[in-house]
């Protein structure tokens, strides 16, 4: 029995260091290769060693595929095709491509420059990766090689973020990588076809969130940025260069246009101007409003956000300041947060979901004295405004992915063990199929039962088609009847006749005969026009034909009829069928009443 | 094979005909071509129960014969003379003006559709668009005749090619006129008028443009779809667009099931320009190859036209004069802006204005630029980095190229001469083009340099004449020449192609060029407008189904080295075309009943056909086999084809030969069972 088996190396019951193993039809892919915030040691990067000890990885990969270009998705991508070794290809769509070698800079830059640590990849590394880069555009079929078949569908969490079906002759698995099913001020929601795949294997972020209407949680949002800036506070939005950024800007933008405010908005520099220029560049992965109106106006140029320098962050007044990164757990973000954290005044917003270890996690979960390097301890006082504003699905938005792919089984990635139990049983009991939860390095197995493809010739289809009508009567089958041919990698179904010529064989034909006697005064031919009309009112619906020659035939059923030589009066009735005959009590019949054998 | 023992003849009843005969001719391939323009194709292939039509371009020649639409008013044109035959018979003074000799409508131009009446239009089910000039005629297609299907297209096919409707909405909407002249089209003056009024066709299935309301309502209809993606037709046929390399977005397409493939290729190119290279390799195995959108310019390099284009440009201006390019708004000008880009620095043109006015200019600047994942590599590189990836953006930001949506408003204050202005329609009948034609015509410092390949610049001239201006004929057309489709056809290598019949023959005025024809074996099958073509198919297979437990209980035996048979008896279901086999459902067991019936009464049981033999029984095995069963007493008799065993004890006789077994046994049915498995054991079943 066929079998799929999908095993987590990274955000198994865990969000970080996405990596899942995929073994389908012979193949075997790896799903997104990502970094863990969380960790600063070999934990940040999923344990390749699963796959093989020693060696490269390229032998035991048919294709890498990455989801989006958020780190804890690609973050580990130079470390495993450069430095653990994997030369075969890797896929990601456009704007990923575009994207993620500029993330993995600058994540190489923190880690490698700021923090000192060596043994980590180069530029050059990020550089000869991306080489092996195949983009993919949205529905685009790509032939990974004769067998193995990917399409990628729009998944509305970032630019440029895809799910991906993963196709093997009729058994098929679908990742979704992060989505969102409910479409924002600049991406459109995640949508996929009735794929039917075998396993659905979805990000679980928010299981147990159902997320009040977007509308609220906006106008909290700017109600809370609001009454900030009116009593002169500051307020921090810690974000990442691309993706929710470009969503709080759009959405701050229209506001202060509307209420005309004049506090500054900053964001950080670096990637800012270029992270805007991308989604210019690539609107067609937006939103419909935005890639409607672009000629006229982009959403992506603003007037009122401008570049950010550190010194600003003692400027007196209200400000508004985006900085990276999102988590709170190194650069810019955190230099302006230790700056303000003692003023209650001010503000930090969390817009996002924040890994564990992170300061974003811990000032999320009430803590207000942060130990910080050196001994050193901080209090917290300013304001901690949490904001789900990350795009991800919530509990209704997964079920409504299930509803639209309609998978055979469901494996949970991506989330948090607790989240996910409650998830499952949810899905279990809504959609009656099993739902998996594997932790790191547990392997999920899926048997499947695929159908066998096979040619049928035309002749017999139709033959079939003409008996039986297009649409079979459900209460009378009709059975057919053929010969499979396997030959090589080719299977034919033919007809038994058809299969003898193909394969150049002689039909041998097995016949009986068998000699009845009887007692009737009529001539031969009487005698054999007596059997025809008795067989014809028995049997109704068999062809049965009186020949010219002196014989009656019951469909291949020959009947004779002769005198005995000593007696005119018995007759022999000679029968003779082949093997292939369909009438079973043939012979009864002929004995029946009408007729009276000896 | 006949069997003739004891006087009794079988022969095999020949099939029964009536069945195959229905089916097979609902399965023959039939193309409809409904238009004769082999650039601008619109054909209708009958495929496998779908109905699906490749294109609908339309052919805007026919505005050659109408005179040019004057955005201001022009005194020129209203003083021409009005048309009198020379007996003064007929006076069409008020619709026919003459200008230089010719004789034109006075009129809002008209278009030749693509024809109506070969086929019901509302049983299309879906329409494929190759690229944004094959798609100009989808109002009329899908509007008001009862079309109810989906229009498929890429997504810069569909957004360029809304940009080309508008613009030529646009174009004619602006300009209105009352008269719509009607008299010239009867058959009996026609026949009067000079040519080549006098030789146009079909003149009275000409029509007007569309209106923007009928181009949103076409538009509506398109879904969008990606390169190399399948889509499912009805289960029945798949279709996927490939890269053809002529425009952003353009395509070929491939139509097929899982036994027949149709290739659909239409206006294709070779060349590196910005769209995304050809994809030939997915051409490979089609059965019939439907061949449409060749170069119209064999015999011009696109490279040279190119040079020749870039240096009476830079001649013209550095003598004082203006240089006007009547071009499509989208297309060669993206090329032609990247050349000039190039050109300007070291022709020392950094001063002169490029001027770009079409009411789709701005957008059809900006769409170029945001189409990413369909241009050529070097292009989507420049995205990575993040830049736009064609230069005219810098042009633009430097000041060089201005665009404006017409001669009205900003442009006409800020307009400086001397200038390159890009404007159209490349037909010189309607648009911007007209004014700049009037303004600039009687001088012959100024330039018109044509670059699109669908006009004769000669007939597009003909309502300007007497011309001071200088003309140059530089058309760049950077689809597949024949040399360049010989040899991807020698490549690909289709069972049959399908093509335009002027591409089997050499053009009109290069009758000794032979090699500006295709010549193929098989050769190719030539059509025009209205032919209705048989396609060659042979359909032998289709694709079925089986169902894992019928699968699984499938015996398969091994009946030569690597090949294996198994029966297989099941039961067929065909829904939406795709047909699976399962396992014969067991019968409900038999209710009990309490009168016991008889067995006459019990229709007779019908039962699972046995299949059928092959093989030979081998003498001294079966002997010995029949000698363990404890029939000793065997009289075997040599006959000419094999042997006669009489087995004496039994009464009963068996006749051995090389393809057949005849037992003849007499009231013996537990006999004849055992020496039926008998036999059967030395025999192969199918």
């Amino acid at each position: 029995m066929p079998e799929i088996k999908v095993t987590p190396l990274g955000a198994g019951q865990d969000v970080g260091r996405s990596c899942i193993l995929v073994s389908i039809g012979g193949k075997n892919i790896m799903l997104d290769c990502g970094m863990h915030m969380g960790y600063n040691d070999d934990r940040r990067f999923p344990d390749f060693s699963y796959i093989t000890q020693n060696g490269r990885l390229t032998d035991f990969l048919d294709c890498l595929i990455i989801s989006h270009f958020h780190l804890d998705h690609c973050g580990a991508l130079p470390y495993m095709s450069e430095m653990v070794g994997y030369d075969g290809p890797i896929y990601m769509t456009h704007p990923t491509k575009a994207i993620c070698p500029i993330l993995l800079e600058d994540f190489r830059k923190i880690t490698v420059d700021k923090k000192g640590e060596t043994n980590f990849f180069t530029s050059q590394m990020i550089k000869d990766c991306m080489k092996k880069v195949i983009p993919l555009n949205l529905h685009q079929t790509v032939q990974v090689d004769d067998e193995l078949e990917i399409k990628a569908y729009y998944a509305g969490h970032v630019l440029g973020a895809a799910m991906v079906h993963i196709k093997v002759g009729s058994e098929s698995v679908v990742y979704t990588g992060d989505y969102n099913m409910t479409p924002d001020r600049h991406l459109g929601a995640a949508w996929i076809d009735k794929c039917r795949p075998d396993i659905l294997i979805s990000e679980s972020t928010y299981a147990t969130t159902i997320r009040d209407s977007k509308r609220c949680r906006e106008r909290d949002f700017l109600k809370k940025v609001h009454e900030s800036i009116e009593r002169g506070g500051k307020v921090l939005i810690p974000v990442f260069a691309l993706g929710r950024a470009q969503e709080l800007c759009i959405l701050l933008e229209t506001f202060w246009e509307r209420m005309n405010l004049k506090a500054p908005i900053y964001f950080s520099t670096g990637l800012t101007e270029k992270a805007n220029h991308y989604y210019k560049l690539f609107i067609t992965w937006t939103n419909q409003k935005i890639r409607k109106t672009f000629v006229q106006r982009n959403m992506f140029e603003f007037k009122h956000i401008k570049a950010f320098d550190r010194s600003y962050a003692d400027n007196p007044g209200p400000m508004v300041v985006f900085a990276t990164p999102g988590m709170l757990h190194a650069g810019q973000s955190l230099q302006i947060f230790k700056k303000w954290a003692g003023n209650e005044k001010n503000m930090v917003i969390m817009p996002g979901y924040c890994v564990q270890g992170t300061i974003g996690h811990k000032i999320l979960n009430g803590q207000r004295k942060l130990e910080m390097e050196g001994r050193a301890t901080l209090d917290v006082k300013l304001q901690v405004e949490y904001m789900s504003f990350s795009a991800h699905a919530d509990a209704k938005g997964i079920m409504q992915l299930i509803r639209m792919a309609e998978p055979r089984n469901m494996v949970l990635v991506h989330g948090e063990a607790v989240k996910m139990e409650f998830l499952k049983g949810k899905i279990e009991q809504e959609f009656s199929i099993d739902c998996y939860m594997p932790a790191n390095g547990e392997t999920v197995t899926v048997t499947t039962n695929p159908s066998v493809p096979v040619d049928i010739s035309l002749n017999l289809l139709k033959r079939e088609m003409a008996l039986g009508g297009p649409l079979p009567d459900p209460k009378k089958p009709r059975t057919m009847h053929g010969t499979l041919i396997m030959k090589e990698n080719s299977l034919k179904l033919v007809s038994s006749e058809q299969a003898l010529k193909e394969l150049g064989l002689n039909e041998h034909q097995l016949r009986f005969t068998c000699r009845v006697q009887l007692q009737d005064p009529h001539s031969d031919p009487d005698t054999l026009h007596r059997i025809y009309t008795h067989l014809k009112s028995v049997l109704k619906g068999y062809t049965i034909q009186h020949l010219p020659d002196g014989t009656v035939m019951v469909e291949s059923i020959v009947i004779k009829v002769s005198s005995s030589a000593e007696d005119p009066n018995t007759k022999v009735l000679l029968l003779s069928w082949s093997y292939q005959v369909k009438l079973s009590s043939f012979l009864m019949i002929l004995s029946s009443p009408g007729i009276s054998p000896v | 094979m006949p069997c003739n023992l004891f006087g009794i003849n079988i022969v095999d009843k020949p099939p029964d005909p009536s069945y195959s005969d229905k089916y097979s001719k609902s399965q023959i391939s039939k193309l409809y071509c409904l238009s004769g323009h082999p650039t601008l194709p619109c054909n209708v292939l009958k495929f496998k129960s779908t109905t699906i039509m490749l294109d609908c371009g339309l052919d805007t020649t026919s505005v050659l014969n109408f005179l040019p639409l004057p955005l201001v008013h022009s005194s020129r044109l209203s003083k021409l003379p009005g048309w009198v035959s020379k007996d003064g018979t007929v006076n069409l003074e008020k619709e026919l003006k003459e200008c230089a000799g010719r004789v034109f409508v006075d009129s809002q131009p008209e278009f030749c559709l693509p024809e109506r009446e070969l086929l019901d239009l509302s049983t299309i089910d879906v329409i494929l668009i190759s690229n944004y000039h094959c798609m100009m005629a989808l109002p009329y297609i899908t509007e008001h005749t009862g079309f109810t299907g989906t229009v498929y297209a890429t997504e810069p096919t569909l957004q360029i090619g809304r940009l080309l409707m508008e613009e030529l909405v646009n174009f004619m909407e602006r300009v209105p006129k009352a008269q719509s002249a009607t008299c010239w089209k009867n058959k009996e003056i026609q026949r009067m008028l000079p040519g080549p009024l006098k030789d146009a066709v079909d003149v009275w299935t000409w029509k007007r443009s569309y209106s923007m309301q009928e181009v949103n309502s076409a538009l509506s209809k398109v879904q969008l779809v990606g390169y190399s993606q399948k889509v499912e037709l009805f289960g029945a046929v798949q279709i996927s667009p490939l890269s053809s390399g002529y425009s952003l977005g353009s395509s070929n397409w491939i139509i097929q099931s899982h036994h027949e493939k149709v290739s659909y290729v239409s206006g294709s190119s070779l060349l590196t320009t910005h769209p995304q290279p050809m994809d030939q390799s997915s051409l490979k195995n089609s059965d019939v190859l439907i061949l449409t959108g060749l170069t119209q310019m064999p015999t011009a390099n696109p490279d040279g036209m190119l040079g020749e284009f870039c240096s009476n440009l830079a001649m013209t201006i550095r003598a004082g004069g203006n240089v006007l390019v009547p071009c499509y708004s989208s297309g060669v000008i993206y090329d032609l802006l990247e050349c000039l880009y190039q050109f300007i620095e070291s022709a020392s043109l950094g001063t002169t204005p490029f001027y770009f006015i079409s009411p789709v200019a701005n957008s059809s600047l900006e769409f170029s630029q945001i189409f990413a994942e369909w241009l050529c590599h070097n292009k989507q590189t420049k995205v990575y980095l993040p830049e736009p990836p064609f230069p005219h953006a810098e042009l633009i930001q430097t000041n060089k190229l201005k665009h404006y949506p017409s001669i009205h408003g900003d442009f006409s204050s800020e307009f400086r001469q001397p200038c390159v202005v890009f404007t159209g329609h490349p037909s010189l009948r309607f648009g911007d083009v007209v004014h700049f034609m009037e303004l600039w015509g009687k001088s012959s410092l100024n330039t018109i340099i044509f670059t699109e390949p669908d006009f004769s610049y000669l007939d597009a001239l003909a309502p300007y004449q007497p011309l001071a201006m200088k003309c140059v004929y530089c058309p760049i057309d950077t689809r597949l020449n024949f040399h360049q489709v010989s040899k991807l056809l020698k490549e690909v290598q289709p069972l049959h192609v399908v093509c335009p019949e002027q591409y089997t023959q050499p053009p009109l005025t290069q009758a000794h060029r032979s090699d500006l024809m295709l010549e193929l074996q098989p050769p190719p099958m030539p059509y025009r407008r209205c032919s209705v073509l048989n396609l060659p198919f042979r359909r032998r297979y289709e694709r079925v189904y089986i169902l894992p437990e019928l699968a699984n209980s499938l015996v398969p035996s091994e009946i030569k080295p690597g090949i294996s048979v198994a029966t297989v008896s099941a039961v067929l279901h065909s829904k939406d075309n795709k047909h699976t086999l399962q396992s014969v459902p067991k019968p409900p067991p038999v209710p009990p009943s309490k009168k016991r019936k008889r067995v006459i009464e019990e229709p007779p049981v019908v039962l699972a056909p046995k299949p059928l033999l092959s093989g030979a029984v081998p003498l001294e095995a079966f002997l010995a086999t029949l000698q363990k069963h404890g029939i000793t007493e065997v009289k075997v008799e040599e006959t000419a084809d094999g042997h006669i065993l009489h087995l004496q004890a039994e009464d009963t006789l068996i006749q051995l030969e090389e393809d057949g077994t005849h037992i003849v046994c007499d009231n013996n049915e537990p006999l004849r069972t055992t020496l039926r498995d008998l036999v059967l054991r030395f025999l192969q079943k199918l």
